[in-house]
């Protein structure tokens, strides 16, 4: 009957095992997968990452040059980062913090430039 | 003496021991259960279907998610099938991963189990100390996956992180530290009173009825029949030695110390994997579609799960089917009910470790 005695009394006298959140965060790991960003510079709207995508939260239409994503339909799997390739997108390793409205991540880029075609 | 009153009473399909949606419509007279109705169908998600939609090498994301505590496997499970329709040869490196990641779910899935199942007797301060335990798994796979439960690191042709010596290393002493602290809760699982009082002699299955009602897993194991689908030696459990437990009694508490064991076997499992590790490439590049049909079997920490998976040449698969360790041990669930007390159908959900949302998927 007194076999949870020692472990009770291990943390009676111990420091406590959860952190005080708001106050005191934890940093993310090194390689965690928060969220999903885009560096839309180098972006060439090939659409790569949306045929890629297994919950369908990518949209991009290169005619507008204007990648969109669905932050709240992500699953942050990072199959899109692997598929990437100009490598423009990556992840941010801090998670996507609760919101109180809903936006797609809507980002505009330049128009890839079209090479010169010679006569 | 009259005919007893028969009262019907609802269990679920939201219930403060069950946080997953299951109705048993349990006839009573007095106390005692005599009869129980289940009704399933709250968390039907249609995953199965979307094999028409997402192409072979997405499915694996939405396999995953079948299941939120055992996701590793699920995922582990359909690519080991596509791989055998496409015989694609899986770098050794790559199954040794696929082994650690699913001993550390199973560990996790086990002791997140044991903290529910001490909940459902009232036995708090044992489930504040599991999850405590479990924290550190969850957090081991984050910092080598990226994530705590769905880890997202299998493909079809190999896993798609590898870790690193030193995080080997990490992983070993975190599982010397897990059993440290899970050897100092041991006493209080197997020898209290309390414990003992709730879980001895209740919903006793035998060997031939186990055998017989198809179940699966620690359920299987607790009522004495040897069977893991381990033994099959997918991924790189054949190069590696473990021995299934088993208990013959058959009941509660039986099955509470086949799971509380497995926990050891599975911290075993990742040391001898960890030190027999081989290095090389992590995966391997996948070209064409998958042919044919296949069944393939993975030990999940609930039982064994059966994929049975069709293919027509095309990136998109034409059936996916699932049968879940839950939905082999509900038949053995609702024979277990009738004759039991009221205050014991909590822990006789609990000790089949119920996973609907897998059921229904």
């Amino acid at each position: 009957m007194f076999g949870m005695l020692k472990p009770i009394l291990k943390n009676w006298a111990g420091k406590p095992a959860t952190r005080l959140y708001p106050f005191d965060k934890r940093d993310a790991f090194e390689n965690a997968r928060g969220q999903l960003e885009i560096d839309i510079d180098n972006c060439i709207f090939c659409g790569i990452c949306v045929r890629k995508c297994p919950s369908t939260c990518l949209t991009v239409e290169k005619a507008n040059s204007k990648w969109e994503l669905d932050p709240y339909n992500c699953v942050v799997c990072g199959v899109c980062v692997e598929a990437c390739p100009k490598k423009c997108l990556h992840m941010n390793k801090n998670y996507r913090t609760a919101a109180y409205v809903k936006e797609n991540d809507s980002q505009i880029g330049k128009p890839p430039v079209k090479k010169a075609v010679v006569e | 003496m009259g005919e007893k009153r028969r009262t019907v009473i609802p269990f679920g399909p939201q219930h403060p021991v069950l946080p997953e949606p299951i109705q048993l419509k349990l006839v009573l007279e007095d106390e005692k259960v005599v009869e129980a109705v289940p009704q399933i169908g709250y968390v039907h998600r249609g995953l199965e279907r979307l094999v028409k939609v997402r192409d072979f090498n997405q499915m694996v994301f939405v396999a995953e998610r079948i299941c939120g505590i055992c996701s590793f496997q699920h995922a582990m499970t359909y690519s080991l099938g596509i791989e055998r329709l496409m015989n694609i040869e899986v770098p050794e490196r790559a199954n040794y991963l696929r082994v650690i990641w699913s001993e550390l779910h199973r560990v996790h899935s086990h002791l997140l189990w044991l903290g529910l199942l001490a909940d459902a007797f009232g036995f708090e301060a044992l489930f504040m100390e599991t999850w405590k335990i479990r924290e550190a798994v969850v957090d081991m796979m984050e910092a080598t996956a990226g994530s705590r439960v769905i880890i997202s690191t299998c493909q079809v042709g190999g896993v798609r992180r590898d870790i690193s010596p030193e995080m080997l290393q990490a992983i070993v002493k975190l599982t010397e530290r897990i059993e440290r602290e899970v050897k100092a809760i041991e006493h209080s699982v197997m020898n209290d009173y309390t414990v003992q009082k709730r879980t001895v002699g209740i919903g006793v299955i035998n060997k031939d009825q186990a055998w017989k009602l198809g179940m699966a897993g620690p359920m299987l194991r607790g009522s004495g029949v040897k069977w893991d689908a381990r033994m099959l030696g997918y991924a790189a459990y054949k190069h590696l030695n473990f021995e299934p437990v088993v208990e013959t009694a058959g009941d509660c508490y039986a099955r509470t110390v086949v799971r509380f064991r497995e926990i050891f076997v599975a911290l075993d499992l990742i040391r001898q994997a960890v030190a027999k590790i081989p290095a090389g490439e992590i995966n391997v590049p996948v070209k064409g579609n998958p042919t044919g049909e296949v069944m393939i079997q993975v030990e999940q920490p609930r039982g064994e799960v059966t994929y049975t998976l069709k293919a027509n040449g095309t990136k998109y698969l034409e059936r996916m089917h699932v049968r879940t360790p839950t939905f082999a041990n509900i038949p053995a669930f609702l024979t277990m009910l009738p004759g039991c007390e009221l205050a014991d159908v909590p822990v006789l959900a609990l000790t089949i470790d119920p996973c609907i949302s897998c059921t229904e998927r």
